[in-house]
């Protein structure tokens, strides 16, 4: 494979993300968001992989792996698990309508976009035109995480940031130290079980997962004693 | 073989095999849903007993519902004889503007929705109003996807377009990707296929097209039914010709046409085949969704504008 | 003096001795005003294409202010919109003969309607900047009695003072623009102007108060509050012409001072965008308010801010490109903004006609009331059609051309400055076809209801079709439109003069590469259209067709309707113009935010039900939300201030004395 045929499929699995950031704000099942986050965890082992043989950088390879094993089987496993213990309510419940969000979404990516580019014009690496997509991915998680009212909604966006961070990782360094790489990919386990472990309590505490509900029961829960 | 020869060709084959197109879908839907179907030939065996049969018309209908399926008819067929499906380059290639296309179809439901509302019924204004709304939400998309695949070739000229295609190096495009489902999505939406509209029904609750179209009879109906089945074959058509134009003859000699007419059916069947595949398998939306499932057709085109500019422009 | 100057002074002499006939009566005054009034369209058709093919010339006329006296001068740019002026207000003078016979009290419209349009006409040739303003203020003035003509009512003076207000605000606007480039020259005359440097920062405020100014009178969102008020309520020939005509004359200004000038030189970067944003706003909130409405009139008018913002949004193309250097481009986007500026003059003038004609027939401009007029109206529902037909963007017609040049235009528009401009023109050419879609579903709503279906009133039954004049007065646009649809070809050269005047760039030799059959912008392999080939190709086919499927000559047999089996229907089952626009009040709920209330009263169980009562309120959110609550609060201000004012005689004495000793205290 030549440098120009990993060069275009690099841009096209970043194209991919992009669209797989959208796809997580655009769903109304909370079961599509996390097959979404699967393949989100799927397309970031492959471009993994690709970086890895394009640059030679056997280090890379294991990540994919971990990346595989860890976001697309593992997480989205245990976030299923929450949901169904917890019978948590089928749909997403977003603060504002699709289309809304939807075109808040493009004007971020045009954002990033915009304050990327003088970046790119200085990168030499292969991975440069991703960048900007990376940022727009980051950017696009954190939009998910505010503008929904499900706790888990919540985690999930949280999830897709750290997923973009490392795709801007692979992006701007080709990879990080496997050290480092390891070391964030447990820290995010912990934090699941952690998260897995707190909504269990929250639910017993506060009968609901929604964050409306435990802010109006912080308000008025003073009340009543 | 002379190209005005090729140029008549390929319009009376698309308007002769529309039927047969619309035949085939049919038809594939039947077998994926385990029926036999009525065969591909039914759509032309209806026609055929149409154009027999008397008109039957309300008392009070007006000029434009008597004129309306001539011009619904030959507006679209205007618009299918000037897209290239063998030839790339052919004598009347100068008018093959994309936008003059989709504003020729526009003329079309222009027409149809006011002959929905002549008659006065609560269908025919309830067709009109939905069909005039839904079609005013694809443009933003269709015209988004249109200028994505217009970005490069720097033209909506359909010749200029596929030869910039048929001579730029083969590359994966995530822009041209994007641009080819906003397009799929488009025309799903603007030729009434489920999930936006249900062709074989004829209750008010979830039809659009048929709504316009309840009060015609004889040939009149054959007419506007005729121009449905072009209307799917020149959107067909025109997604092969912008995505997948290889094959396409660049000079009329007898071989290369028979070549690319051979690999033109087999693109068309295998599109027409896909859409029969998103027929059985989707559900028709419910119609306060189907402004959700334009826009985000929109966003899909916009995102392949943007990764044009990010990714293949380059820095 | 050049013949074009002639003829356009003399235009403006005919307009003034059409003041006169105030003086006479009955008959004899109707026609002579009218007459007179075509005789001005005539003459300003004329000094347009003098203007336009041979050049135009200034002159100095003897009055005026002792040390400035008015100057006049006919360019480019001003033969256009003379030609513009003269294309609607022929046809309109014709249309008056016929509408304006059952209007008791003439004598008011007599002396305001000329002057209406001298002061327009004044606009246009004023070449300095006390011309202009004095003209301008004529304008705005003698279009104000136009709008309170009917001042019996109450919502008609209310609507007046409203449309006062913002003329004056504009006008106001306007003279500080002025002032700024006074202050950068030392001279009124727009030649001075013209040559003279101007720094960056005071550049953007000169621009910024003329945008606000000529954006008020234009109608541009969010300064459009008084249109859809005062537009339905003037007599409907006097609407034709603010409508057609007025509204481009503000552009006239906006062109004239900005790309005039100022020059393409001083475009700064944000200008384009700002222009560009305000008219793709303006362009899809003034369609989408204009489909909830349901008085003609009304929706006409807020379909006429959808299409200043069209014209806007090639004019904001064209800055930009000017800015980041495409003259070819720019000038092409500035050819597609004065198409659609005439052509907009050509079909909403049209369409003001055509609603007359049913306000004339039916006594009302209720589209609630209205229904089947076809079957009684029939020439008026043909023209009718051919305006819907353009205004909805669909070929063979004028519409389509203007739309495709400003699509071309951005189409071909390459990379400029960074991603936000890049992405902001293929947004805005969305935005372009959104409006333009949602415009033909508006027009299908008021031919469909209006024209089409069973009558909804007796009134809507017996209505009865116009006579000659205004059957005439509608027709000339109606062929217009036609011609200017099939033959562009043989305009834009027409119109080339105004590029080259003001960006140094000809078309002409683009345009014409392939004879006049193809419409070639700027090269023919990247786009052309062929509007006679396109409407040949139809009726060669529908002829075929029409010919394959008559073999024995007609056999159509008339019935009672199918309806699904149910032809008992009754008018008040038909769709309505509220029920047809209500799937974009659902979708779009959110910028509508409409009042709804549904009202059900039940008679004995709870699945009986008596009567139903639906009461809907679509609001104008920018008079909701923006214009209401400043004028609240300038009126509490004012009423705080009031109380002030109603102090005792001391007050007033202990002022005076405060007064001196402060002066004593200053001054010695």
């Amino acid at each position: 494979m030549t440098a120009a045929m990993i060069q275009q499929l690099v841009d096209g699995l970043a194209a991919l993300m992009l669209l797989t950031s959208f796809a997580l704000l655009a769903q109304h099942r909370m079961l599509s968001v996390l097959n979404w986050f699967a393949v989100q965890g799927l397309l970031l082992a492959v471009t993994a992989a690709v970086v890895a043989y394009g640059s030679d950088n056997h280090e890379l390879y294991i990540s994919a792996v971990m990346t595989f094993l860890l976001k697309g089987l593992l997480l989205p496993w245990l976030l299923w698990r929450v949901i169904r213990e917890l019978h948590v309510h089928r749909e997403v419940e977003p603060l504002m309508n699709t289309s809304l969000t939807m075109l808040l979404a493009l004007g971020v990516t045009l954002f990033s976009f915009h304050v990327i580019q003088p970046i790119e014009k200085i990168s030499q690496l292969m991975t440069r035109d991703s960048m900007a997509i990376a940022t727009a991915c980051v950017l696009l998680g954190m939009l998910m995480m505010i503008t929904r009212r499900k706790a888990i909604t919540q985690v999930v966006g949280f999830l897709a940031v750290e997923n973009s961070l490392f795709f801007a990782a692979i992006g701007s360094t080709n990879g990080m130290p496997l050290v480092v790489e390891i070391g964030i990919a447990f820290d995010v386990l912990i934090a699941a079980l952690i998260f897995g472990l707190f909504f269990f309590q929250i639910r017993d505490t506060f009968d609901s997962l929604e964050v409306d509900a435990m802010n109006a029961h912080l308000i008025h829960g003073d009340d009543e004693e | 073989m002379s190209s005005s020869f090729v140029q008549v060709l390929q319009a009376v084959l698309l308007v002769l095999l529309a039927p047969l197109a619309a035949g085939f879908v049919a038809t594939c839907k039947a077998r994926l849903q385990n029926r036999r179907g009525a065969g591909i030939w039914q759509p032309w065996r209806n026609l055929r007993k149409l154009f027999a049969k008397q008109v039957v018309m309300a008392s009070h209908a007006s000029w434009i519902f008597r004129t309306a399926p001539y011009v619904v008819f030959t507006a679209t067929l205007t618009a299918a004889s000037v897209v290239p499906a063998l030839l790339v380059d052919t004598p009347l290639s100068m008018t093959a503007d994309v936008i003059a296309l989709v504003a020729l179809l526009a003329l079309a439901r222009f027409f149809m929705a006011l002959a929905g509302m002549d008659i006065g019924t609560a269908f025919g204004g309830m067709g009109a109003s939905r069909e005039m709304t839904f079609g005013a939400l694809a443009e933003p998309a269709m015209l988004m996807s249109i200028f994505v695949l217009s970005l490069s070739a720097h033209s909506t000229n359909l010749t200029t377009m596929i030869n910039h295609t048929l001579n730029s190096p083969f590359a994966l495009h995530p822009s041209l990707a994007f641009a080819f489902v906003a397009m799929l999505m488009i025309a799903v939406a603007e030729n009434g296929r489920i999930p936006v509209d249900n062709p074989d029904t004829h209750l008010e609750l979830t039809m659009i097209h048929e709504a316009m179209i309840l009060e015609y009879s004889g040939r009149h109906l054959a007419l506007m039914e005729w121009a449905a089945m072009v209307k799917l074959l020149l959107f067909a058509t025109l997604i092969t010709d912008l995505f997948i134009p290889w094959g396409m003859t660049l000079t009329a000699d007898p071989a290369g046409v028979v070549l690319a007419l051979a690999l033109w059916l087999f693109k068309l069947a295998g599109l027409l085949f896909i859409l029969a595949v998103i027929e059985t398998g989707l559900a028709k939306l419910r119609l306060f969704e189907v402004p959700e499932y334009l826009s985000g057709a929109f966003v899909i085109a916009f995102l392949g504008l943007l990764s044009f500019y990010m990714l293949e422009v380059g820095v | 003096m050049s013949p074009a100057l002639i003829l356009a002074l003399s235009a403006c002499g005919a307009s003034l001795g059409a003041v006169f006939t105030a003086a006479l009566r009955g008959t004899a005054r109707r026609t002579l005003l009218c007459l007179l009034l075509a005789v001005t369209g005539v003459l300003c058709v004329a000094a347009g294409f003098a203007g336009l093919l041979h050049g135009g010339g200034a002159m100095v006329l003897p009055l005026g202010l002792p040390w400035l006296p008015m100057h006049l001068r006919l360019d480019a740019t001003g033969s256009f919109f003379v030609l513009l002026i003269g294309a609607l207000l022929l046809p309109v003078a014709i249309y008056s003969q016929g509408y304006l016979k059952d209007v008791q009290r003439l004598a008011p419209l007599a002396v305001f309607l000329p002057l209406f349009v001298l002061g327009m006409l004044g606009v246009v040739l004023a070449d300095d900047a006390f011309t202009f303003m004095l003209l301008w203020e004529v304008m705005s003035l003698a279009s104000y009695f136009l709008v309170t003509f009917e001042h019996q009512h109450a919502e008609n003076r209310k609507a007046g003072f409203f449309y006062l207000l913002m003329a004056h605000l504009a006008g106001l606007l306007i003279l500080g623009s002025f002032a700024v480039l006074y202050a950068a020259c030392g001279s009124f005359e727009f030649s001075a102007m013209r040559q003279a440097s101007i720094s960056p920062f005071w550049a953007a405020v000169a621009f910024l108060l003329a945008a606000l100014g000529f954006g008020t009178k234009a109608g541009v969102v969010p300064l459009h509050g008084w249109l859809p008020d005062a537009h339905p309520v003037a007599p409907s020939n006097v609407s034709a012409l603010m409508s057609g005509i007025m509204l481009k004359v503000a552009v006239f200004g906006f062109i004239r001072v900005v790309w005039d000038l100022m020059g393409p030189g001083d475009f700064q970067w944000w200008w384009g965008a700002l222009v560009l944003t305000a008219g793709s706003s303006s362009a899809v909130a003034g369609v989408l308010l204009a489909l909830q409405q349901n008085d003609v009139k009304r929706l006409l008018a807020y379909s006429s801010i959808e299409n200043i913002g069209i014209i806007l949004i090639g004019l904001g193309l064209g800055m930009l490109l000017a800015r980041y250097g495409h003259p070819t481009l720019a000038a092409l986007s500035l050819i597609a903004a004065l198409y659609h500026s005439i052509n907009h003059a050509l079909f909403k003038g049209l369409l003001f006609m055509g609603a007359g004609a049913v306000l004339h027939s039916t006594g009302s401009r209720d589209m609630e009331s209205m229904g089947g007029l076809i079957h009684r109206m029939p020439w008026t529902a043909v023209f009718f059609l051919a305006a819907c037909l353009s205004i909805s963007g669909l070929p063979p017609f004028n519409g389509f051309v203007s739309e495709w040049l400003i699509f071309q235009s951005a189409l071909m528009a390459p990379q400029l400055g960074g991603a936000l401009l890049t992405a902001m023109v293929p947004f805005s050419a969305a935005m372009l076809a959104l409006a333009g879609a949602l415009a033909a579903a508006c027009f299908v709503k008021v031919f469909g209801i209006v024209f089409l279906g069973h009558a909804r009133s007796d009134a809507a039954a017996n209505a009865h079709e116009t006579d000659g004049w205004m059957k005439l007065g509608m027709a000339i646009p109606a062929v217009l439109c036609l011609a200017l649809g099939l033959l562009p070809v043989l305009f834009i050269p027409l119109m080339d003069a105004v590029p080259l005047a003001l960006l140094d760039v000809s078309l002409t030799g683009a345009v014409h590469a392939h004879g006049w059959l193809w419409l070639t912008p700027v090269d023919v392999s990247h786009a052309s259209y062929s509007a006679p080939a396109v409407l040949a190709g139809m009726l060669c086919l529908g002829g075929i067709a029409f010919v394959f499927l008559h073999p024995r000559g007609y056999n159509i047999r008339r019935s009672v309707l199918w309806s699904c089996g149910n032809p008992h229907t009754h008018a008040r089952m038909q769709y309505s113009s509220t029920s047809f626009s209500q799937p974009l009040r659902q979708i779009f709920s959110g910028i509508y935010q409409a009042d709804e209330i549904v009202h059900i009263e039940r008679h004995g169980h709870k699945l009986l039900a008596a009567k139903v009562q639906h009461v809907l309120h679509v609001h104008d959110l920018v008079v909701q939300k923006l214009y209401q609550p400043l004028a609240n609060s300038v009126l509490s201000l004012a009423r705080r201030l009031d109380r002030q004012h109603q102090t005792g005689i001391h007050t007033y004495l202990a002022y005076t004395f405060a007064t001196i000793l402060f002066l004593l205290a200053v001054f010695i």
